[in-house]
C-alpha cells in the first residue's frame, strides 16, 4: 500500500533549529505546509544531545495543527543520526531527511533504524517517510538510485551550499550553477515518481531575489522549496497556487475529456486549444494543486 | 465599591481620594464645572531678568517648601535630565513631602528611588512609571498613592484644579531670556512640548531649563514667555541619543509583519475606510508595521488620509512627506525623522489638552476613525491592562490609550497571543486601564476578536478572510499552550489607583507579595 | 539515575530555561528563578518532580533560572542536564523514563 501521506503538498518546507524553544514552539502559525526540525547543521556540536529532548517534546506536546513534522537528522558519517532516529520517532515525527545523501545503501541504512525505532516504539512499520538531501556531485548523480531505493522516499531536496563547494563554485544568485543539478534531479525524481525540492535561498534582504528564484523553480517543475525564514512562506506559496485562470482551464479540460471519451471523441478544442488525453493528468494537478492549496471550491 | 468594569474600588481609597468610582466611559458628558487659574507674578519692570543662575537659586525663588507640588514633562523621554537634577537639590534642600505631578516617568529618573525611601518624594502623579521608580512604588516604598492617570486625563486633573502645580518646570531645547520655549532646535530637540502646555497655563511658578540660550525673541513660541517666571541655563538638558533616536528598522519579525497585516486587512474592510479617514497608531513594531502596510494599500486603493495624530514616527511622517495624508497633529515625536517633520507646514503641534482631554469642549481624539494599540493583557471583557506587568509591577504608562481607544470610532489592540509564556489575552487583566467597552478589535498572531457590543463591524467583516475567532477562543488556545496562569499574589496595602481618564476611580494597584510556593 | 558531576542544559534566551543539576545531600533540592514565576511557579516546580521522578532522581540540588519556557521545555531541558550529569549520551529511553 502506498503511504496516504506520501504525495501531499509540500510547497514550503521551513527548518527550524530544536535547539531554540522560541523557534518551535508555534510555527504552524506561519502555515509552512511542512517544517523540518533540525538536528544537524543548526545544532551546535555541543547540544546535540540538548536538542533532542527539545525535539522529542516538542513533537509529543506541541500541536502543530497538520503541519508536516520533519526531522534533520545528523550525517551517516557521526554517531549521532541512530540517536537522531530514536528520539525522532518515538516523537511521533512524520518523516526523516537524511542528510549528505550519496548511495541507496544510505537510504537502507536509515530505514532499517527506522524499523528497529517503528517496532520499539509500537508505530506501523513504514509509517515514517524518508526524504533524501543531495549535497553532492556523487549524491546528485546517484539521484535516480536514491529516488528508487526505498518506498518510503517521498522526495529528494537539492542542499545547495554544499553541492556548489563540492562542484568548486559558489551560490551565485544567478541559478547558473545549480542548473544542472535542478534538472538532473527533478527528471530522476519523476522518474521515480517521487517528489522534488529545492535548496534554501539564504538571503532574507533580498525578498525579490527569492521570488525569482521561486518563479524559475516552479516553472522548472519542482513541487516545492526549502525555506528559512517565515517570511519565505507566502511568496512560495503564492507561486505554486494555480492561478484562477489555470484552475478554470483545468476544470474544463477535465470535464471536457471525462464527457468526449464517453462519446468516444478523442480530439477536441477547449477555449480554442487543442485537447487530447495527455492533458489530463496535468489538469488533474492543477486541480488538486489548487485544492490543497485552499483556492479551488468547485466539485471535481 | 464595584465599578463600571467589575472592579472592587476600597471604601477607604474612596473616602481618602473624594472620587467617585469609574461609571462608563460618557459617565461625565456634559458636565459643567469652572476652571481655577494660577497665581501669578506679574512683571511690569523693564529692568528685571528673568534668568537666575542655577536650580538652587530658582528654587529659593520659587518659595520651594514641604509639601508642593512639582510638575514636569516627558519629551525628552530616557534622555530626562531635568527630573534628577531639580530633585536632588530638593533634597539637599531637606525639603519633605513632595508631590510629583509628571506626564511620564521611566528608567532614566531611576536615580530619585532614594527620595522616595526617604520621604522627600512621597506622591506621584504620573501616565504611568517604568523601571525603578515602578518596583519602589509596588513594593510599597512609596508613602502616599501613586495616580496613574492618561495624558487627557493629567490635563483634566490640573485645569479642574484637582491637582494644583506649585512649580512647574519645563525643560526646553531652546529658550530665550524672557521665557519663550521652543521644542526645535539646540542639542536636544525634541520637536514639541506638548505636554507642557497645561503645566505653564496652571503652574502658579514656571520655571523654564535649557541648554541653548538663544536671542530674544525665539519664535513662534510654543511656550510663551507670558507664562514662565524665571530662566535656568545648565549645561545638559538631556541626552539627545536617548530623545529623538533614529527611525527604527522596520521589523523582520514575520510574527509582528503578519499581525500588521490582519490589522491592515481589517481597517480596509471597515467602512471608515475610505478618502478623508483618520488613525492613530503607537511605536510598537507591529504598529509601525501596519502603518506601513496601510500606506501600501491606501496607494493601491487610492484612498487619502485626512489627518494623522500621534506619538509620530517615521512611517506617519512618510504619509506627509508621499502626499498621502492632509495633515499630522503632533503630540510627541518618537524619532529624528519626526522631529524634522514638525517644520513641515501641514505638520502641526498641538497640547495634551487639544489632543486628549476629556473635560475640553471637544478634544482631538473625539474625531479619530481608528486607532492602533498596544497593550500587556486584554481580558474576555476586552478591558486592557498597559501598566501593570504580570506579575503585579507597575510597568508601563497610560499614555493615550484610553483617550484614543474612547475617542476612535475603531480601536485595535495589537498584541501577541503569548509575551513569552504569559497569556496576553487572559480571563481578567491584573489591573484594568482601559475599559473594554472603548475596545473594538483585538488582532493576535493566533487570530482576531471583535467585541461582541460591536455588531455593525462583526456584520461588515462577514466573508472576509480573516481568522476570526471570539476572545474566549483566544484565551484559550494562550491557556492550553502556556496553561492557566495562577492569579499573582498582591498585598493589602493599596499603592496605587488607575484613574480613569474623566477623574473616577478605575482600578487599584496593590502592594505586590513575594511568591511563595503552595507547597 | 544518579546525577554524578554537575551540568547544565538550556540558555538564558526568551522561552528558554537554564538548568543546572549537582549531586544533592540525599534529597531533591530545588531554586527557582522565573520571568513568570507568580503565574507559573507552581506548575514548573510540579512538572520539575514529576520529570525528575519519571527518571528516579531523589538526589539532587536543581537550580533554574526560566526565562518563560513551556512545560516542554523545562522537562527537555531537566532531562538534558540529568543525562549529562549521568554521563549518558546513547541508548535513551525515550517514550519510557524520557516522556
Amino acid at each position: 500500500m502506498i503511504h496516504p501521506e506520501k504525495k501531499r503538498l509540500r510547497r514550503s518546507m521551513m527548518f527550524l533549529n530544536c535547539q531554540k524553544p522560541g523557534l518551535i514552539k508555534d510555527p504552524y502559525i506561519y502555515k509552512p505546509d511542512s517544517m523540518i526540525l533540525d538536528l544537524e547543521d543548526a545544532v551546535a556540536e555541543n547540544q546535540k544531545d540538548a536538542a533532542r529532548f527539545s525535539l522529542f517534546h516538542a513533537l509529543r506536546e506541541i500541536d502543530y495543527h497538520g503541519v508536516e513534522r520533519v526531522v534533520r537528522i545528523n550525517g551517516l558519517d557521526t554517531n549521532l543520526w541512530k540517536e537522531d532516529i530514536m528520539a525522532a520517532v518515538a516523537g511521533g515525527c512524520d518523516a526523516i531527511r537524511i542528510p549528505k545523501t550519496e548511495r541507496p545503501e544510505d537510504v537502507r541504512r536509515v530505514e532499517e533504524v527506522l524499523e528497529l525505532a517503528e517496532t520499539r516504539f509500537n508505530r506501523p512499520v513504514g509509517s515514517v517517510l524518508i526524504m533524501a538531501a543531495l549535497e553532492s556531485a556523487r549524491g546528485v548523480m546517484k539521484a535516480l538510485d536514491i529516488c528508487e531505493s526505498s518506498e518510503r522516499m517521498l522526495g529528494v531536496a537539492l542542499s545547495g551550499g554544499d553541492y556548489t563547494k563540492d562542484l568548486q563554485t559558489r551560490i551565485t544568485g544567478t541559478g547558473l550553477e545549480l542548473m544542472g543539478a535542478r534538472q538532473n534531479m527533478l527528471i530522476a525524481a519523476r522518474a521515480a515518481k517521487v517528489q522534488c525540492f529545492d535548496t534554501v535561498y539564504t538571503n532574507l534582504d533580498d525578498m525579490e531575489g527569492f521570488r525569482k528564484d521561486v518563479e524559475t523553480i516552479h516553472l522548472m517543475g519542482f513541487d516545492g522549496k526549502s525555506i528559512i525564514n517565515p517570511r519565505q512562506i507566502q511568496i512560495v506559496h503564492d507561486i505554486f497556487t494555480p492561478s484562477e485562470k489555470d484552475i478554470i482551464f483545468a476544470e474544463k479540460v477535465v470535464k471536457e475529456i471525462d464527457d468526449k471519451r464517453e462519446k468516444g471523441i478523442g480530439v477536441f478544442t477547449v477555449d480554442g486549444k487543442m485537447i487530447d488525453i495527455a492533458f489530463y493528468d496535468g489538469a488533474k494537478r492543477t486541480i488538486s494543486l489548487a485544492k490543497a492549496s485552499g483556492v479551488y471550491k468547485g466539485d471535481l | 465599591m464595584i465599578n463600571a468594569v467589575g472592579r472592587e474600588i476600597p471604601e477607604e481609597i474612596i473616602k481618602i481620594t473624594g472620587k467617585e468610582v469609574f461609571k462608563g466611559i460618557h459617565y461625565r458628558d456634559g458636565y459643567t464645572y469652572k476652571k481655577n487659574g494660577p497665581e501669578t507674578k506679574c512683571v511690569i519692570n523693564n529692568t528685571g531678568s528673568k534668568l537666575v543662575e542655577n536650580i538652587h537659586q530658582v528654587l529659593v525663588k520659587c518659595g520651594i517648601k514641604d509639601g508642593m507640588t512639582l510638575s514636569f514633562h516627558h519629551h525628552f523621554r530616557e534622555g530626562d535630565y531635568i527630573i534628577n537634577m531639580v530633585m536632588e537639590e530638593v533634597y539637599k534642600m531637606g525639603i519633605k513631602d513632595i508631590t510629583i505631578c509628571a506626564s511620564s516617568l521611566g528608567k532614566a529618573h531611576d536615580p530619585i528611588v532614594p527620595y522616595i525611601e526617604e520621604g522627600v518624594i512621597t506622591q506621584i502623579q504620573s501616565s504611568g512609571v517604568r523601571g525603578k521608580i515602578g518596583e519602589a512604588i509596588s513594593n510599597g516604598k512609596l508613602k502616599g498613592l501613586a495616580v496613574m492617570r492618561s495624558h487627557g486625563g493629567r490635563v483634566r486633573a490640573i485645569e479642574s484644579g484637582e491637582t494644583k502645580i506649585d512649580i512647574a518646570f519645563i525643560g526646553t531645547p531652546t529658550c530665550d531670556d524672557y521665557g519663550n520655549c521652543r521644542g526645535i532646535g539646540g542639542k536636544n530637540d525634541c520637536g514639541v512640548l506638548s505636554y507642557a502646555v497645561v503645566d505653564a497655563d496652571y503652574a502658579d511658578r514656571v520655571v523654564a531649563i535649557t541648554d541653548c540660550l538663544v536671542p530674544f525673541p525665539n519664535f513662534p513660541a510654543h511656550i510663551s514667555m507670558t507664562k514662565v517666571d524665571y530662566v535656568v541655563v545648565v549645561d545638559e538638558i538631556g541626552d539627545s541619543k536617548k530623545i529623538a533616536t533614529g527611525a527604527a528598522k522596520p521589523t523582520t519579525d514575520m510574527r509582528k509583519l503578519m499581525m500588521a497585516e490582519y490589522c491592515t486587512q481589517f481597517v480596509t474592510h471597515t467602512p471608515y475606510f475610505k478618502d478623508g479617514f483618520s488613525y492613530q497608531t503607537g511605536v510598537g513594531g507591529a504598529s509601525i508595521a501596519s502603518t506601513i502596510s496601510l500606506a501600501k494599500i491606501m496607494k493601491e486603493k487610492n484612498v487619502r488620509m485626512r489627518f494623522g495624530v500621534g506619538g509620530l514616527t517615521k512611517p506617519m511622517c512618510d504619509l506627509l512627506v508621499n502626499g498621502q495624508v492632509d495633515c499630522l497633529l503632533d503630540t510627541q515625536d518618537f524619532d529624528l525623522a519626526a522631529v524634522e517633520s514638525v517644520k513641515d507646514l501641514k505638520h502641526f503641534r498641538i497640547s495634551a489638552g487639544e489632543y486628549a482631554n476629556p473635560f475640553n469642549k471637544g478634544a482631538v481624539v473625539n474625531k479619530l476613525d481608528f486607532v492602533i494599540l498596544a497593550a500587556l493583557e486584554v481580558d474576555v471583557n476586552f478591558n486592557c491592562n498597559v501598566v501593570v506587568d504580570s506579575n503585579g509591577v507597575i510597568t508601563g504608562a497610560q499614555g493615550g490609550h484610553p483617550d484614543t481607544a474612547a475617542g476612535a470610532k475603531c480601536s485595535i489592540v495589537i498584541v501577541p497571543l503569548l509575551q513569552g509564556r504569559t497569556p496576553a489575552v487572559c480571563s481578567e487583566v491584573t489591573t484594568v486601564t482601559t475599559p473594554g467597552e472603548s475596545i473594538d478589535v483585538v488582532v493576535t498572531d493566533y487570530g482576531i476578536a471583535i467585541n461582541p457590543l460591536r455588531k455593525d463591524l462583526i456584520e461588515c467583516m462577514k466573508g472576509v478572510d480573516l481568522p476570526f475567532k471570539t476572545i474566549e477562543q483566544l484565551r484559550d488556545i494562550a491557556y492550553s499552550i502556556a496553561g492557566e496562569p495562577q492569579k499573582v499574589p498582591f498585598g493589602d496595602r493599596v499603592v496605587g489607583i488607575i484613574e480613569s481618564r474623566d477623574g473616577t476611580i478605575m482600578d487599584v494597584v496593590r502592594q505586590v507579595k513575594p511568591f511563595e510556593f503552595s507547597e | 539515575m544518579q546525577i554524578l558531576k554537575p551540568a547544565m542544559a538550556g540558555t538564558l534566551e526568551s522561552s528558554d530555561a537554564q538548568v543546572t543539576v549537582e549531586p544533592g545531600d540525599g534529597v531533591i533540592e530545588f531554586h527557582l528563578q522565573s520571568s513568570v514565576i507568580n503565574q507559573y511557579g507552581n506548575q514548573i516546580k510540579k512538572v520539575v518532580y514529576e520529570t525528575l521522578n519519571n527518571l528516579d532522581i531523589h538526589d539532587v540540588k536543581i537550580t533554574i533560572v526560566d526565562k518563560g519556557a513551556l512545560d516542554c521545555t523545562i522537562k527537555a531541558r531537566v532531562e538534558g542536564a540529568v543525562f549529562r550529569a549521568a554521563d549518558v549520551y546513547e541508548d535513551l529511553p525515550w517514550g519510557g523514563t524520557i516522556r
